[in-house]
């Protein structure tokens, strides 16, 4: 008699839940996995050497490109590491408009992950819900930035510009009635923080459609209920961090534990789960999505009162205005010398971590004092989470792998890097 | 009509019955096809909105040429064999999906006198036909050779096989209180009774009566068409397409309109066995063809709905639901039903 073996199925890299580039080798027992073994690296751009042959500022614009759905975080832990090096204060209003920012990444993040994570389950109105808002949140990165995606708005030593007085407006096309038009501009008529304003109005009520679909649906329960369950004690030994290790109810946040930016000036919860399985961590996700609303109004409302600079004056690091450049002689030199040899930066090491949506994203830099890092080394969160798999998916159906997948909310671009 | 026969018998001779009934069946699967395109276009226009969206708008006025211009793109396309793959199987398995769902058109009454086989054991032939179905996606899983259509097939099998049961009890308890297994018989036995005769027929039709096997037999219908959130024969996030992943061009075609034409005939059968079919909800409106159509629509609509709604189940979730909810509850209602109508408080005498 022919011996019995397992099925082995390559789960990845071309498949609709692979969230990119995913290739997952299974090892089924019928539909039961007995061993699930991914493999990384198909979506690797060498982003860590490609740094040390970049000026300090050059690279900023490839951390959007790693977790290419909360760009803007990535950007927060390059600067934050960046400015520890080179012993520099951000201002008071940068510090506002990057923790209003990093809220506004947050919220962009998980709806991005509720509707993939909704749509792996089968649930696929969801991803069109969330997409419908996260186009506001597109609109107020190009508002600043002019890009949608991939914004390189922060920079070492604040973010690039103050916030502008208007948004962009919709313009009457073949396929864009004036009148259509007029209505989509209607709340985009005033600053982009009236814009925001709005948009935090408009966002519980659709959060509370969300949790309509899914958060009392049995079919909905049934598939996230006690899948992949994290112990606490093993999520800390694994190195999970952010909603997986909230998940198992560990309290634990960078932005409360280690506050950066003006996260110390801002009132949030921390929601915690229990039993750290999917169903868990999907609650802990959508409660963050509330909180980072309110943190983003309570941003909103500082940055309203308090006019000021956005970026440090010190201009060996960022550039000086454009008009003291052109009757300055010292600006001018200044202006010349960063954008031919970029910031140099003292010799030395510094690791700096935000609380990204994801986990703890971590930049560490080691500089030898020139305008380009002597090595940078990125901490992702989701490469850690991503080696959880096996034990996660262990003894449970294929259909779980999908959910667990989904819950981990691994992007590729930063697990390859 | 009778003009017409013997203008046939005229041409034809002996032959002409056999011509008659070969009119009649294109008669019935050229409107039938038609239906099921434009069901296709209907599913991306209602989910489409329900998902702040427009659906197709590009190929004529509100995409309505679209089915056609799929349906040729189709045509066009090379059907691919896998190198792996049983040749003679991988062929014959989507004509085993979709035969069994048009021939078991042949007794579905339209109304009193518009069926192209009025037989005594209908509703016998009805679920001996659609059992069928099932051969033709697990023998596509099995020709394929592939491990993601195997899976599926696999998941088929055992989820067809599990949710026939229940829906075969849901109509036993039908042909019960019928008092017979042929379909235009099912109908009129639901024009009879008290709300009836007061001129609300749609109280006595066998939904009331019979509601835990009207919704037996809704919800395993959607499982038996293999739609969304039973789809996991092809759970598109899990195993791909499922059975017809390795399908291209007209084979995949047969298999869409396979799926697209079980999910009519199982709104059609539930609109006969359990609304009323043809007849009119209430008495001073004539009954008439377009109930059983509007009604068909309603329970398609349903469809389109729950899919786009409802997360997919998970495989084992799903043969639970079969064997540990419906079985249980078709078997106690049978004995319910069988219990009231020996009870003197009988509705169906």
């Amino acid at each position: 008699m022919a011996d019995i073996r397992n099925f082995t199925l390559n789960f990845g890299p071309q498949h609709p839940a692979a969230h990119g580039v995913l290739r997952l080798v299974l090892e089924l027992d019928g539909e039961v996995v007995q061993r699930a073994d991914p493999h990384i690296g198909l979506l690797h751009r060498a982003t860590e050497k490609l740094a040390e042959t970049r000026t300090w500022v050059q690279s900023v614009p490839y951390m959007d490109r790693l977790d290419y759905v909360s760009m803007m975080c990535n950007e927060h832990a390059y600067c934050l590491a960046t400015e520890k090096l080179l012993g520099i204060e951000v201002p008071e209003r940068g510090k506002y408009i990057r923790t209003m920012f990093d809220e506004i990444t947050r919220i962009l993040n998980h709806l991005l992950w509720i509707g993939c994570h909704a749509l792996d389950v089968g649930a696929m109105t969801m991803a069109l819900y969330t997409f419908r808002e996260r186009e506001d949140l597109m609109d107020a990165y190009e508002a600043v930035s002019g890009a949608r995606l991939h914004a390189a708005y922060y920079r070492p030593g604040g973010v690039y510009r103050d916030l502008p007085d208007r948004m962009p407006q919709y313009e009457a096309s073949t396929w864009t009635s004036a009148k259509k038009a007029g209505e989509l501009n209607e709340n985009r008529s005033g600053s982009l923080l009236d814009f925001l304003e709005d948009f935090t109005n408009r966002f519980p009520t659709y959060h509370s459609e969300y949790h309509t679909l899914l958060t009392d649906n049995r079919i909905w329960k049934q598939r996230l209920v006690n899948v992949g369950v994290v112990t606490p004690e093993r999520a800390k030994q694994m190195g999970f961090t952010g909603a997986m290790l909230r998940g198992s109810g560990i309290a634990w946040d960078l932005r409360k534990k280690q506050p950066y930016a003006a996260y110390d000036k801002v009132e949030f919860d921390v929601p915690v789960g229990v039993n750290g399985d999917s169903y868990d961590r999907y609650l802990v996700r959508m409660e963050e999505m509330l909180q980072s609303n309110n943190i983003i109004k309570q941003c909103i409302a500082w940055l309203r009162k308090n006019p000021g600079p956005v970026i440090t004056d010190n201009h060996k690091v960022a550039p000086p205005p454009r008009e003291g450049m052109k009757t300055n002689m010292e600006e001018l030199i200044h202006h010349f010398k960063l954008f031919t040899e970029g910031i140099h930066v003292p010799a030395g090491e510094a690791y700096a971590a935000v609380e990204h949506p994801k986990g703890e994203f971590g930049i560490y830099f080691i500089s030898d004092g020139a305008n380009k890092p002597y090595r940078m080394k990125i901490r992702a969160p989701g490469y850690v989470h991503l080696a959880g798999m096996d034990e996660m998916s262990r003894g449970h159906m294929l259909a779980d792998v999908v959910t667990i997948i989904g819950s981990q909310d691994i992007v590729f671009g930063e697990i390859d890097r | 009509m009778d003009a017409l026969m013997n203008f046939g018998q005229g041409i034809f001779g002996g032959i002409w019955p056999a011509v008659w009934t070969l009119l009649k069946i294109v008669l019935i699967v050229a409107p039938l096809m038609l239906s099921i395109a434009y069901l296709t276009w209907a599913e991306r226009k209602v989910i489409g909105y329900m998902q702040v969206r427009i659906g197709p708008n590009r190929v004529g006025p509100w995409g309505l040429i679209q089915p056609i211009a799929d349906g040729l793109k189709l045509l066009m396309k090379e059907i691919v064999v896998p190198s792996g793959a049983n040749k003679a199987i991988f062929i014959i398995a989507p004509m085993l999906a979709i035969a069994p769902a048009l021939a078991a058109w042949a007794v579905v009454p339209f109304n009193e006198t518009l069926v192209l086989a009025n037989i005594d054991a209908s509703l016998l032939y009805i679920m001996a036909i659609t059992s069928m179905g099932v051969y033709g996606i697990i023998l596509s899983g099995w020709a394929s050779n592939s491990k993601y259509a195997f899976l599926g097939a696999m998941r088929a099998a055992a989820q067809m096989v599990s949710y026939e049961i229940s829906m075969g009890f849901a109509l036993i308890c039908v042909l019960m209180v019928s008092n017979s297994l042929n379909l235009v018989d099912i109908v009129h036995a639901q024009d009879q009774g008290r709300f009836a005769s007061w001129g609300l027929s749609f109280l006595s039709w066998n939904w009331l009566p019979l509601l835990p096997m009207f919704l037996v037999y809704l919800i395993a219908g959607v499982a038996e068409t293999n739609r969304a959130p039973f789809d996991v024969c092809e759970g598109e996030s899990e195993i791909v397409a499922g059975f017809h992943v390795e399908y291209s061009g007209m084979a995949f075609a047969v298999f869409f309109l396979a799926e697209y034409g079980n999910m009519i005939l199982v709104s059609t059968l539930t609109s006969i066995m359990f609304l009323g079919g043809w007849l009119s909800p209430v008495g001073f409106l004539p009954d008439g063809i377009l109930w059983l159509f509007a009604k068909v629509a309603a329970i398609l609509f349903l469809f389109l709905w729950f899919r786009a709604t409802f997360p997919r189940y998970r495989y084992d979730q799903l043969m639970r639901l079969g064997w540990k909810v419906f079985v249980p509850v078709c078997l106690i209602w049978l004995v319910v039903v069988g219990v009231w109508m020996m009870s003197p408080l009988n509705i169906w005498n």
